[in-house]
Protein backbone atom coordinates (compact mmCIF):
# COMPACT_ATOMS: atom_id res chain seq x y z
CA UNK A 1 0.00 0.00 0.00
CA UNK A 2 2.78 2.60 1.27
CA UNK A 3 4.92 1.17 -2.15
CA UNK A 4 1.97 2.11 -4.45
CA UNK A 5 1.07 5.67 -2.57
CA UNK A 6 4.94 6.83 -2.98
CA UNK A 7 5.59 5.62 -6.56
CA UNK A 8 2.20 8.05 -7.30
CA UNK A 9 3.55 10.42 -5.36
CA UNK A 10 6.41 10.54 -8.10
CA UNK A 11 4.48 9.87 -10.84
CA UNK A 12 1.58 11.92 -11.09
CA UNK A 13 3.78 15.25 -9.77
CA UNK A 14 6.24 14.14 -12.50
CA UNK A 15 3.36 13.83 -15.15
CA UNK A 16 1.68 17.01 -14.00
CA UNK A 17 5.29 18.93 -14.06
CA UNK A 18 5.19 18.05 -17.57
CA UNK A 19 1.41 19.35 -18.60
CA UNK A 20 2.42 22.34 -16.22
CA UNK A 21 6.11 23.38 -17.28
CA UNK A 22 7.43 23.17 -13.51
CA UNK A 23 9.79 20.67 -14.55
CA UNK A 24 12.55 23.34 -13.35
CA UNK A 25 11.27 23.31 -9.87
CA UNK A 26 10.84 19.52 -9.65
CA UNK A 27 14.15 18.92 -10.61
CA UNK A 28 15.26 21.61 -7.65
CA UNK A 29 13.53 20.19 -4.79
CA UNK A 30 14.68 16.56 -5.56
CA UNK A 31 17.90 17.49 -4.13
CA UNK A 32 16.84 20.52 -1.36
CA UNK A 33 14.11 17.62 -0.14
CA UNK A 34 16.21 14.68 0.41
CA UNK A 35 19.07 17.28 2.28
CA UNK A 36 16.65 18.85 4.19
CA UNK A 37 15.41 15.28 5.22
CA UNK A 38 18.79 14.18 6.35
CA UNK A 39 19.31 17.55 8.23
CA UNK A 40 15.83 16.96 10.40
CA UNK A 41 17.28 13.28 11.17
CA UNK A 42 20.14 14.99 12.55
CA UNK A 43 17.98 17.25 14.71
CA UNK A 44 15.76 14.63 15.71
CA UNK A 45 19.53 12.35 17.31
CA UNK A 46 19.62 14.71 19.92
CA UNK A 47 16.14 14.31 21.62
CA UNK A 48 16.08 10.79 21.39
CA UNK A 49 19.36 10.35 22.71
CA UNK A 50 18.27 12.35 25.68
CA UNK A 51 14.59 10.89 25.92
CA UNK A 52 15.47 7.10 25.56
CA UNK A 53 18.53 7.75 27.81
CA UNK A 54 16.08 9.37 30.91
CA UNK A 55 13.99 6.32 29.77
CA UNK A 56 16.13 3.80 30.53
CA UNK A 57 16.31 5.17 34.36
CA UNK A 58 12.53 4.76 34.49
CA UNK A 59 13.57 1.52 33.41
CA UNK A 60 16.12 0.36 35.48
CA UNK A 61 14.87 2.07 38.75
CA UNK A 62 11.41 0.35 38.20
CA UNK A 63 9.94 3.04 37.90
CA UNK A 64 8.25 1.80 34.62
CA UNK A 65 6.61 -1.30 36.79
CA UNK A 66 5.48 1.02 39.33
CA UNK A 67 3.32 2.85 36.61
CA UNK A 68 2.18 -0.37 35.18
CA UNK A 69 0.78 -1.82 38.34
CA UNK A 70 -1.18 1.60 38.97
CA UNK A 71 -3.07 1.03 35.92
CA UNK A 72 -3.88 -2.56 36.59
CA UNK A 73 -7.55 -2.07 37.69
CA UNK A 74 -8.42 -0.07 34.61
CA UNK A 75 -6.74 -2.87 32.21
CA UNK A 76 -8.28 -5.74 34.58
CA UNK A 77 -11.70 -3.58 32.92
CA UNK A 78 -10.99 -2.96 29.45
CA UNK A 79 -9.39 -6.58 29.05
CA UNK A 80 -12.51 -8.53 30.92
CA UNK A 81 -11.27 -11.86 29.24
CA UNK A 82 -7.71 -11.86 30.45
CA UNK A 83 -6.89 -12.94 34.00
CA UNK A 84 -5.25 -10.39 35.55
CA UNK A 85 -2.06 -12.88 36.92
CA UNK A 86 -1.80 -14.53 33.54
CA UNK A 87 1.42 -13.34 31.77
CA UNK A 88 -0.09 -11.14 28.53
CA UNK A 89 -1.49 -8.76 31.08
CA UNK A 90 1.84 -8.08 31.97
CA UNK A 91 2.75 -7.16 28.84
CA UNK A 92 -0.39 -5.43 27.76
CA UNK A 93 0.73 -3.35 30.72
CA UNK A 94 4.29 -2.60 29.48
CA UNK A 95 3.13 -2.16 25.74
CA UNK A 96 1.01 0.27 27.05
CA UNK A 97 3.04 2.44 29.14
CA UNK A 98 6.07 2.59 26.33
CA UNK A 99 3.16 3.77 24.22
CA UNK A 100 2.21 6.36 26.31
CA UNK A 101 6.51 7.73 26.36
CA UNK A 102 6.03 7.38 22.85
CA UNK A 103 8.66 4.62 22.92
CA UNK A 104 7.34 2.66 19.60
CA UNK A 105 10.10 0.57 19.55
CA UNK A 106 9.95 -1.00 23.18
CA UNK A 107 6.08 -0.98 22.56
CA UNK A 108 6.26 -3.19 19.41
CA UNK A 109 8.08 -5.97 20.99
CA UNK A 110 5.47 -5.66 23.79
CA UNK A 111 2.75 -6.05 21.97
CA UNK A 112 4.06 -8.80 19.70
CA UNK A 113 4.50 -11.18 23.25
CA UNK A 114 1.15 -9.65 24.04
CA UNK A 115 -0.45 -10.63 21.22
CA UNK A 116 1.41 -14.55 21.43
CA UNK A 117 -0.08 -15.11 25.20
CA UNK A 118 -3.17 -14.00 24.27
CA UNK A 119 -2.95 -16.58 21.25
CA UNK A 120 -2.41 -19.09 24.45
CA UNK A 121 -5.15 -17.79 25.92
CA UNK A 122 -7.30 -18.34 22.77
CA UNK A 123 -6.50 -22.08 21.86
CA UNK A 124 -4.61 -21.19 19.50
CA UNK A 125 -7.16 -20.18 17.04
CA UNK A 126 -5.76 -18.34 13.71
CA UNK A 127 -8.94 -15.77 14.24
CA UNK A 128 -8.71 -13.03 16.53
CA UNK A 129 -10.19 -13.00 20.06
CA UNK A 130 -11.86 -10.13 21.89
CA UNK A 131 -8.38 -8.88 23.89
CA UNK A 132 -6.68 -9.11 20.63
CA UNK A 133 -8.72 -6.87 19.29
CA UNK A 134 -9.03 -4.56 21.96
CA UNK A 135 -5.25 -4.58 21.98
CA UNK A 136 -5.28 -3.77 18.90
CA UNK A 137 -7.65 -0.48 19.25
CA UNK A 138 -5.56 0.67 21.83
CA UNK A 139 -2.88 0.79 20.09
CA UNK A 140 -3.66 2.05 16.64
CA UNK A 141 -5.18 4.79 18.83
CA UNK A 142 -2.01 6.03 19.94
CA UNK A 143 -2.13 6.70 23.70
CA UNK A 144 1.16 9.07 24.17
CA UNK A 145 1.71 11.43 27.09
CA UNK A 146 4.99 12.91 25.53
CA UNK A 147 5.20 13.30 21.77
CA UNK A 148 8.91 13.01 21.25
CA UNK A 149 9.51 13.38 17.76
CA UNK A 150 6.88 15.83 17.32
CA UNK A 151 8.40 18.46 19.55
CA UNK A 152 11.71 17.37 18.30
CA UNK A 153 10.80 18.38 14.80
CA UNK A 154 9.15 21.78 16.41
CA UNK A 155 12.19 22.61 17.87
CA UNK A 156 14.00 21.84 15.11
CA UNK A 157 12.23 24.58 13.05
CA UNK A 158 12.95 26.96 15.53
CA UNK A 159 9.12 27.00 17.42
CA UNK A 160 8.41 29.51 20.49
CA UNK A 161 7.55 27.00 22.37
CA UNK A 162 8.13 23.63 20.85
CA UNK A 163 6.52 21.83 24.19
CA UNK A 164 3.07 23.91 23.82
CA UNK A 165 1.27 21.19 21.61
CA UNK A 166 2.06 18.38 24.49
CA UNK A 167 -1.28 19.42 26.53
CA UNK A 168 -3.84 19.36 23.31
CA UNK A 169 -1.88 16.46 21.91
CA UNK A 170 -3.14 14.22 25.07
CA UNK A 171 -6.40 15.70 24.80
CA UNK A 172 -6.97 14.63 21.32
CA UNK A 173 -5.11 11.05 22.01
CA UNK A 174 -7.89 10.75 25.16
CA UNK A 175 -10.72 11.33 22.94
CA UNK A 176 -9.62 8.88 20.26
CA UNK A 177 -8.41 5.93 22.98
CA UNK A 178 -11.77 6.82 24.33
CA UNK A 179 -13.37 6.55 20.88
CA UNK A 180 -10.96 3.18 20.41
CA UNK A 181 -12.45 1.48 23.22
CA UNK A 182 -15.93 2.54 22.90
CA UNK A 183 -16.12 1.12 19.00
CA UNK A 184 -14.41 -2.00 19.91
CA UNK A 185 -16.93 -2.61 22.79
CA UNK A 186 -19.81 -1.63 20.29
CA UNK A 187 -18.43 -4.14 17.47
CA UNK A 188 -18.08 -7.01 20.08
CA UNK A 189 -21.19 -6.88 20.99
CA UNK A 190 -22.29 -6.69 17.74
CA UNK A 191 -20.62 -9.99 17.19
CA UNK A 192 -21.99 -11.62 20.00
CA UNK A 193 -25.89 -10.87 18.79
CA UNK A 194 -24.91 -12.31 15.44
CA UNK A 195 -24.28 -15.43 16.83
CA UNK B 1 -6.30 28.40 26.86
CA UNK B 2 -3.48 29.47 29.16
CA UNK B 3 -3.95 27.02 31.69
CA UNK B 4 -3.45 24.13 28.89
CA UNK B 5 -0.04 25.89 27.13
CA UNK B 6 1.07 26.27 31.16
CA UNK B 7 0.44 22.31 31.86
CA UNK B 8 2.19 21.70 28.47
CA UNK B 9 5.54 23.68 29.90
CA UNK B 10 5.34 22.44 33.06
CA UNK B 11 4.63 18.28 32.49
CA UNK B 12 8.03 17.39 30.30
CA UNK B 13 10.39 19.11 33.44
CA UNK B 14 7.99 17.46 35.63
CA UNK B 15 8.37 14.42 33.95
CA UNK B 16 12.58 14.54 34.08
CA UNK B 17 12.82 15.50 37.95
CA UNK B 18 10.50 12.39 38.98
CA UNK B 19 12.45 9.75 36.91
CA UNK B 20 15.74 11.10 38.25
CA UNK B 21 14.71 11.20 41.73
CA UNK B 22 13.36 8.28 41.51
CA UNK B 23 16.06 6.58 39.98
CA UNK B 24 18.86 8.45 42.64
CA UNK B 25 16.12 7.17 45.00
CA UNK B 26 16.54 3.45 44.11
CA UNK B 27 20.50 3.50 43.69
CA UNK B 28 20.07 3.08 40.01
CA UNK B 29 23.68 4.70 38.30
CA UNK B 30 21.72 7.36 36.67
CA UNK B 31 24.00 8.66 34.22
CA UNK B 32 25.36 5.02 32.97
CA UNK B 33 21.55 4.31 32.71
CA UNK B 34 21.04 7.49 30.74
CA UNK B 35 23.93 6.89 28.27
CA UNK B 36 22.99 2.83 27.59
CA UNK B 37 19.66 4.10 26.71
CA UNK B 38 21.03 6.76 24.62
CA UNK B 39 23.27 4.76 22.64
CA UNK B 40 19.98 3.23 21.00
CA UNK B 41 17.99 6.76 21.02
CA UNK B 42 20.74 7.48 18.20
CA UNK B 43 20.34 3.97 15.74
CA UNK B 44 17.23 5.27 15.68
CA UNK B 45 17.62 8.49 14.53
CA UNK B 46 20.00 7.01 11.89
CA UNK B 47 17.04 4.20 10.66
CA UNK B 48 14.35 6.70 10.26
CA UNK B 49 16.93 8.78 7.61
CA UNK B 50 16.22 6.66 4.33
CA UNK B 51 12.24 6.74 5.33
CA UNK B 52 12.48 10.39 5.60
CA UNK B 53 14.60 10.98 2.67
CA UNK B 54 12.43 8.96 0.75
CA UNK B 55 8.80 10.67 1.96
CA UNK B 56 10.44 14.32 1.95
CA UNK B 57 11.53 13.91 -1.73
CA UNK B 58 7.96 12.00 -3.33
CA UNK B 59 6.07 14.96 -1.50
CA UNK B 60 8.21 17.59 -2.75
CA UNK B 61 8.11 16.46 -6.33
CA UNK B 62 4.49 16.19 -5.53
CA UNK B 63 4.46 19.76 -3.95
CA UNK B 64 6.51 21.34 -6.72
CA UNK B 65 4.88 20.46 -9.89
CA UNK B 66 1.49 22.09 -8.69
CA UNK B 67 -0.32 18.58 -8.29
CA UNK B 68 -0.55 19.59 -4.65
CA UNK B 69 -2.24 22.69 -5.22
CA UNK B 70 -4.76 21.59 -7.60
CA UNK B 71 -5.76 18.48 -5.49
CA UNK B 72 -5.98 20.81 -2.36
CA UNK B 73 -8.20 22.97 -4.65
CA UNK B 74 -10.46 20.62 -5.25
CA UNK B 75 -11.40 19.20 -1.62
CA UNK B 76 -11.26 22.30 -0.23
CA UNK B 77 -15.23 23.19 0.09
CA UNK B 78 -15.39 19.46 1.85
CA UNK B 79 -12.46 20.39 4.44
CA UNK B 80 -13.63 23.64 5.09
CA UNK B 81 -17.32 23.01 6.37
CA UNK B 82 -15.60 21.17 9.62
CA UNK B 83 -13.27 23.62 9.82
CA UNK B 84 -9.88 21.94 8.76
CA UNK B 85 -7.33 23.93 6.94
CA UNK B 86 -7.29 22.13 3.49
CA UNK B 87 -3.67 21.61 3.76
CA UNK B 88 -3.92 19.00 6.63
CA UNK B 89 -5.74 16.30 4.47
CA UNK B 90 -2.84 14.62 2.91
CA UNK B 91 -1.78 14.31 6.20
CA UNK B 92 -5.12 13.05 7.36
CA UNK B 93 -5.28 10.34 4.94
CA UNK B 94 -1.70 8.67 5.25
CA UNK B 95 -1.69 8.82 9.40
CA UNK B 96 -3.05 5.26 9.05
CA UNK B 97 -0.97 3.82 6.39
CA UNK B 98 2.26 5.00 7.00
CA UNK B 99 3.73 6.04 10.43
CA UNK B 100 7.53 7.60 8.83
CA UNK B 101 5.00 8.73 5.63
CA UNK B 102 2.96 10.98 8.21
CA UNK B 103 6.43 11.87 9.60
CA UNK B 104 7.46 13.04 6.27
CA UNK B 105 4.29 15.14 5.52
CA UNK B 106 3.89 16.64 9.33
CA UNK B 107 7.53 17.50 9.15
CA UNK B 108 6.89 19.24 5.45
CA UNK B 109 3.42 21.12 7.13
CA UNK B 110 5.57 22.49 9.98
CA UNK B 111 8.49 23.37 7.89
CA UNK B 112 6.40 25.02 5.17
CA UNK B 113 3.93 27.17 7.55
CA UNK B 114 5.51 27.51 10.34
CA UNK B 115 5.37 25.63 13.70
CA UNK B 116 3.49 28.14 15.60
CA UNK B 117 1.27 28.49 12.58
CA UNK B 118 -2.19 27.06 13.05
CA UNK B 119 -1.64 24.63 10.38
CA UNK B 120 1.77 24.09 11.87
CA UNK B 121 -0.07 23.27 15.41
CA UNK B 122 -2.65 21.15 14.23
CA UNK B 123 -0.40 18.77 12.19
CA UNK B 124 1.66 18.41 15.35
CA UNK B 125 -1.33 17.11 16.86
CA UNK B 126 -2.48 15.01 14.53
CA UNK B 127 1.00 13.57 14.24
CA UNK B 128 0.91 12.43 17.95
CA UNK B 129 -2.64 11.65 18.68
CA UNK B 130 -3.30 8.30 16.45
CA UNK B 131 -0.81 5.95 15.20
CA UNK B 132 0.00 3.81 11.68
CA UNK B 133 -3.28 1.30 12.07
CA UNK B 134 -2.50 -0.37 9.27
CA UNK B 135 1.31 -0.94 10.23
CA UNK B 136 -0.11 -2.10 13.87
CA UNK B 137 -2.44 -4.71 12.29
CA UNK B 138 0.18 -6.14 9.15
CA UNK B 139 2.95 -6.51 12.45
CA UNK B 140 1.12 -7.20 15.47
CA UNK B 141 -1.30 -9.93 13.38
CA UNK B 142 1.25 -11.36 10.88
CA UNK B 143 4.05 -11.85 14.28
CA UNK B 144 1.56 -14.40 15.60
CA UNK B 145 -0.12 -15.90 12.62
CA UNK B 146 -3.51 -14.27 12.84
CA UNK B 147 -4.62 -14.74 9.12
CA UNK B 148 -8.09 -13.32 9.67
CA UNK B 149 -8.65 -9.73 10.79
CA UNK B 150 -11.91 -9.41 11.84
CA UNK B 151 -13.21 -6.27 13.14
CA UNK B 152 -9.58 -4.85 14.20
CA UNK B 153 -8.99 -2.64 11.17
CA UNK B 154 -12.84 -1.22 11.11
CA UNK B 155 -12.19 -0.13 15.07
CA UNK B 156 -8.98 1.31 13.83
CA UNK B 157 -10.07 3.11 11.30
CA UNK B 158 -12.88 5.09 13.18
CA UNK B 159 -10.73 5.54 16.10
CA UNK B 160 -8.63 7.44 13.16
CA UNK B 161 -11.30 9.73 12.30
CA UNK B 162 -12.60 10.55 15.54
CA UNK B 163 -9.23 10.97 16.21
CA UNK B 164 -8.49 13.89 13.34
CA UNK B 165 -11.54 15.60 13.65
CA UNK B 166 -11.13 15.99 17.74
CA UNK B 167 -7.12 17.04 16.88
CA UNK B 168 -9.17 19.67 14.43
CA UNK B 169 -11.38 20.96 17.56
CA UNK B 170 -9.49 21.34 19.94
CA UNK B 171 -6.60 22.72 18.38
CA UNK B 172 -9.18 25.46 17.21
CA UNK B 173 -9.77 25.84 20.96
CA UNK B 174 -6.63 25.79 22.27
CA UNK B 175 -4.85 28.18 20.19
CA UNK B 176 -7.75 29.41 17.97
Amino acid sequence: MINLIWVALFLIGMGYAAVNGTMDDVNKVLFSSANDAVQICFGLVSILIFWLGLMKIAEKSGLLNKLSNLFKPLMKRIFPEVPPDHPAMGYILSNTIANMFGLGNAATPMGIKAMEELKKLSGGKTTPSRSMITLLALNTSGLTLVPTTVIAIRMQSGAHSPTDIVGPTLLATLCTTTAALLIDRYFHHRRRRKK
Amino acid sequence: MSLITTFSTWLVPCLIAVVLLYGTLKKVPSYDAFVEGGKEGFSLAISVMPFLVGMLVAIGVFRASGAMDALTHLIRPLMSAIGMPSQVLPLALMRPLSGTGALGLMTDLVKTYGPDSFVGRLASVMQGSTDTTFYVVTVYFGAVGIHRIGDALKVGLLADLVGVISAVCIVTWAFG
